[in-house]
């Protein structure tokens, strides 16, 4: 079979941004192993889940002692941004059998969307975008596979002693720095934060949730007051 | 946590994830999101992100604390600043826990 030149050039345009991959694959294989799971649990994990981010905050939870539902609710409330990755490529990963769109679905990361995207809305030509973002998508998974199976590896050489769970704040702090965007969301994190913290006493986490969507109402009123800025987002 | 609640949170947190990912691509044609929800999806990041960093530097051991003595508060300022002019996941690990080591180094007990 020819390899199509679409799957090439995605694998082509994804590698620049394995620098951003490959570091936080790593961290999320050795925060694995620092609260506790062995390796092949913290691989399970890697590749049922793949999404870093909702990883960490199970870490975070698993050592604050949450209840496992609490665990499995923010979890998802961290993923729930795919719905919008998947709305937005959906025209462009079309005619194809569902368990391609499954396979497909299974490995769009935020920098397989942000490869593809970028690339889809600069490229004039006819291409397959389909084969262009499984080039993107399939390079970012195995690089993060392998990453965060050096991580988990590595993971054991981390004394406890260190902190490291003060890491998982911290690349949050990373994350949600990176999502603000203008004042709404600026204001949806404002108030997402402050009511995490005086919410802090509520049992089982529960401020965790509440906080989230009081967040996001407050984002939602923040751009509501100006309706004639729309448009420039 | 036992080894099979640990597994089926693997895959509770897995299949569901897989579901939003999968739900527009799958539905396609058939259904879109409407355009509110699409407007409020846009800030659960930045609220829930905010909602896991905040208590984790205020409460470091479980309770309030605003002291000089918080080094986690402190450290997380810095990290703060890290992260707001690089945005880099990495460098605001590193600094962040460079300054929270150097403060148990010199001012612990």
């Amino acid at each position: 079979m020819k390899i199509k030149k679409e799957f090439v050039q995605g694998i082509q345009g994804a590698l620049p941004i394995l620098i951003g991959v490959i570091p936080f694959a790593m961290i999320s294989g050795v925060a694995a192993v620092s609260v506790g799971l062995n390796f092949w649990e913290a691989m399970g994990m890697s590749v049922i889940v793949f999404a870093g981010a909702s990883q960490l905050v199970v870490f975070q939870l698993m050592t604050a002692g949450s209840p496992w539902i609490i665990m499995v609710l923010t979890a998802w409330v961290i993923n729930v941004r795919f719905t919008m990755y998947s709305a937005t490529l959906a025209p462009y990963l079309q005619k194809l059998s569902t368990w391609r769109k499954a396979l497909l679905a299974y490995m769009l990361s935020d920098q397989a969307f942000g490869v593809s995207l970028s690339h889809f809305l600069a490229t004039k030509e006819e291409i397959d975008h389909r084969w262009y973002y499984f080039g993107a998508a399939l390079l970012i998974w195995v690089t993060w596979q392998v990453s965060a199976m050096a991580g988990a590896l590595l993971g054991s050489l981390v004394p406890a002693s260190w902190g490291f769970d003060f890491a998982f704040p911290l690349s949050f702090m990373a994350l949600m720095f990176s999502a603000l965007r203008d004042r709404p969301t600026v204001a949806a994190a404002l108030t997402g934060g402050l009511t995490a913290v005086l919410a802090k006493g509520l049992p089982y986490n529960t401020g965790l949730v509440l906080a989230t969507f009081l967040g996001i109402a407050a984002g939602y009123w923040v751009e509501s007051l100006k309706p004639h800025q729309k448009a420039a987002q | 946590m036992s080894k099979i609640s640990l597994w089926l949170l693997f895959l509770a947190v897995g299949a569901g994830t897989f579901t939003l990912r999968f739900l527009f691509i799958y539905l396609f044609g058939k259904i879109e999101m409407p355009e509110w929800l699409r407007r409020a999806l846009r800030f659960v990041p930045a609220a829930a992100l905010a909602a896991l960093v905040f208590p984790a530097l205020t409460h470091p051991s479980g309770h309030l604390d605003l002291s000089l003595q918080n080094f986690r508060l402190l450290a997380g300022l810095g990290g703060a600043v890290v992260a707001w002019r690089t945005r880099n996941v990495l460098l605001t690990i590193l600094i962040g826990m460079a300054i929270l080591w150097t403060l148990e180094a010199v001012f612990g007990v």
